[in-house]
C-alpha cells in the first residue's frame, strides 16, 4: 500500500511524539524519585530557607546585578564613543581595554578589583563596600561586552540623523546624545537583556569577596545551606530564584521592543 | 541686515572637492544672492549634491573658499554649529528622527540649541506645522506619516531654526510622484515669502517656474547659468542639451552617449506649456 504525502508525513510526525513519550517515560520510571526527592526536594529545608532567600539573597543578587549593570551601561557607552572618536588614541585605549577584558575571567577581574584595589589605594575605600567592589568588578568586564553592542547599535543608526542634527545646529556631543544614542539604544535593548541575564548569574561569583550573612546572594546562600544541611535542596531552591528573575526579564524586554516598533 | 550685507548669502570661490583619487568637484565658482531661488540640475554623479553639502560643510572642501552670511566656511576655526543654525538643510531622505513625534522633532533643536522655553518652542513649532499644512500631524511618529508628509515636516523642521537660508538637497527624489506636488507646493510658497534658496533637484518644472537662476553641473563643474528660460529653455551648451532631452524626453535614447554625431543637431527641448512666464 502506497501512502500519500500528506500520510507519510503524519506518521512520521506520530512516531517522532512517540520516541519522545517513551523517552520520557523512561526517564519518569527508571529514576530512584524517593532517593531524589530526599536529596533535592526536602520542604523542610526549603521552608528553612524562607524568608532569607526573599529578603536577603535574592535582594543582594538584584543590587549587584543592577549596579553592574549600571556601571556597566554606562562605562560601555564611553567605550563605544571612544572606539568611534576621530581621536586616534581614544580608539586605541578603547580597542585594547575591550580586548583584554572580554578575555580575562570575570572571577579574575573581580577578585583583582577587590583585593587590588585596597592595597594600592590603603587610604580610600571603594563606595559601597562589597557592593561597590561587586559593581565594579563584575562592571568592568560587562563593560567591554556592552561596548561592542553599543557601538553595532550607534553604527546602525543611519548617517542621515547625524548629518540632519548637526544641520540643525547641534554639536556633535548634542547630536549623539538626543538622536543618534536613544536611537542605538533601542536596537541593542534585545543583546543588553541579554548581558542583563549573564550579569544576574555571574553575581554569584561575589563570594571570591567574603560575602557576609548581611551580603550574602542567591548561589553562596545555597551553598552555604547546603553545607549546613548536607543535602542539595538549596541548590534547587537557588535555581529557581533566578529563574523568579531572569523568566520576566524577558517578558519586560518583549513589551519594550512592542512599544519602540511603533517609533521606528 | 539684509539691507545692508555686501556679500552674497552664499559665495563659493574655486571649490575643490575629492573623494580619495576621484574629483568630484573642479574648480566651482558660485553665488547665491539674498532673497534668491537658485536651482541646481545636472546628471547624477555631476557634483550637484556634493557642492550643496559643502555649503553647510557637511562635506569638507579640498581647496577654495566659501562664505555663507559672510561667514567664511572655510575658515578652520568657524564657529560650525552656531553658523549652520542659520542655515536650513532638507535631505532627499528627509532625515526626521524616528524616536520622537513630529512635535519634538521640531521643538528639539530649538530647545537644546537656541535655548528656547517649551512654550514658545511649541508655538513656534505648531506656526511652521501650519505652514506646510500639517498642523494635524504634531503627535504623530514619522514612520505613521507619508513621505510627503515626512518631507514637508523636515522642511518645517528646518524652518523653526528661522534660517535664512535653506539647502534642498534633491527634496522629492524618494517620494512617490502624486506627493511630489505637495512638497514642490510648500517650497514656492517659501520661495514667495522671499526665502533663500539653493535646490538641487531633478524637478525641471519647479525650476523653471520658481527659480531666479537655473545653474547646470556636469563633470564637477558649471557649464553654464542663467534665468531658468534660458538655461532651460535655449541651452547654449551641448551637454546641457542632450541633459535636457534625455531628462525631458527619457524614451529617446537614440542620442544616448554619442550626441555629436547625430547628423541633426539635437533638438532643443520642449518643456510643457509655461504659462507663468512673469514669476
Amino acid at each position: 500500500m502506497k501512502l500519500r504525502r500528506r500520510q507519510r508525513e503524519r506518521l512520521s510526525l506520530w512516531l517522532q511524539y512517540l520516541a519522545f513519550i517513551a523517552i520520557i517515560a523512561v526517564v519518569i520510571f527508571a529514576a530512584d524519585w524517593g532517593r531524589l526527592r530526599e536529596a533535592f526536594f526536602r520542604v523542610d529545608i526549603i521552608e528553612s530557607m524562607f524568608p532569607t532567600i526573599i529578603t536577603v539573597a535574592l535582594r543582594n543578587t538584584i543590587l549587584y546585578t543592577l549596579g553592574a549593570f549600571a556601571f556597566g551601561l554606562v562605562f560601555g557607552t564611553v567605550l563605544a564613543l571612544m572606539r568611534l572618536s576621530r581621536v586616534a588614541p581614544y580608539r586605541w585605549v578603547a580597542t585594547a581595554y575591550i580586548e583584554l577584558f572580554r578575555g580575562l575571567p570575570a572571577l579574575l577581574v573581580l577578585f583583582l578589583v577587590g583585593y587590588g584595589i585596597p592595597i594600592a589605594f590603603p587610604e580610600r575605600e571603594i563606595p559601597g563596600g562589597v557592593f561597590g567592589s561587586i559593581a565594579i568588578g563584575l562592571g568592568l568586564t560587562a563593560a567591554a561586552y556592552m561596548a561592542e553592542t553599543i557601538r553595532a547599535g550607534i553604527q546602525a543608526v543611519p548617517k542621515g540623523q547625524m548629518e540632519a542634527a548637526r544641520t540643525l545646529g547641534m554639536s556633535h556631543f548634542t547630536a549623539m546624545r538626543t538622536i543618534v544614542i536613544p536611537q542605538a539604544f533601542r536596537v541593542v535593548i534585545p543583546p543588553l537583556t541579554n548581558e542583563l541575564i549573564l550579569l544576574t548569574k555571574d553575581s554569584s561569583l561575589a563570594y571570591v569577596l567574603g560575602v557576609t550573612a548581611q551580603t550574602i546572594e542567591v548561589t553562596k546562600f545555597g551553598r552555604d545551606t547546603l553545607n549546613d544541611r548536607v543535602n542539595a535542596t538549596p541548590l534547587l531552591v537557588a535555581g529557581f530564584a533566578y529563574l523568579v528573575l531572569t523568566l520576566p526579564l524577558s517578558q519586560v524586554v518583549r513589551r519594550l521592543e512592542l512599544r519602540y516598533a511603533k517609533a521606528r | 541686515m539684509t539691507t545692508t550685507q555686501p556679500r552674497p548669502a552664499v559665495e563659493i570661490r574655486d571649490l575643490h572637492k575629492s573623494f580619495g583619487p576621484l574629483e568630484v568637484l573642479k574648480g566651482i565658482d558660485f553665488e547665491v544672492g539674498h532673497g534668491e531661488v537658485v536651482c541646481v540640475i545636472g546628471p547624477s554623479g555631476s557634483g550637484k549634491s556634493t557642492l550643496l553639502r559643502c555649503v553647510n560643510l557637511l562635506e569638507e572642501p579640498t581647496a577654495g573658499k566659501i562664505w555663507v552670511n559672510g561667514v567664511e566656511m572655510t575658515d578652520p576655526d568657524v564657529e560650525i554649529d552656531s553658523v549652520r543654525r542659520g542655515i536650513g538643510m532638507v535631505f532627499q531622505s528627509f532625515n526626521l528622527f524616528p524616536h520622537l513625534t513630529v512635535l519634538n522633532n521640531l521643538t528639539i533643536a530649538q530647545r537644546r540649541v537656541l535655548r528656547r522655553g517649551r512654550a514658545e518652542a511649541e508655538r513656534i513649532a505648531r506656526d511652521n506645522l501650519e505652514r506646510v499644512g500639517l498642523t494635524d500631524k504634531a503627535d504623530a511618529f514619522p514612520a505613521q506619516l507619508s513621505g510627503g508628509q515626512q518631507q514637508r515636516a523636515a522642511i518645517a523642521r528646518s524652518l523653526s531654526m528661522d534660517p535664512k537660508l535653506m539647502l534642498f538637497d534633491e527634496p522629492t527624489s524618494a517620494l512617490d510622484p502624486e506627493l511630489v506636488g505637495d512638497v514642490l507646493t510648500v517650497m514656492r510658497k517659501l520661495a514667495e515669502d522671499g526665502m533663500t534658496m539653493m535646490v538641487v533637484t531633478h524637478e525641471m518644472a519647479f525650476a523653471r517656474d520658481v527659480a531666479d537662476r537655473v545653474v547646470f553641473m556636469d563633470g564637477g563643474v558649471v557649464v553654464e547659468q542663467g534665468p531658468p528660460q534660458e538655461v532651460l529653455g535655449a541651452p547654449r551648451h551641448e551637454r546641457t542639451r542632450s541633459f535636457l532631452s534625455r531628462v525631458l524626453d527619457p524614451t529617446h535614447v537614440a542620442q544616448l552617449g554619442q550626441p555629436d554625431q547625430s547628423p541633426e543637431p539635437p533638438q532643443p527641448p520642449r518643456l510643457p506649456a509655461d504659462d507663468r512666464h512673469n514669476l
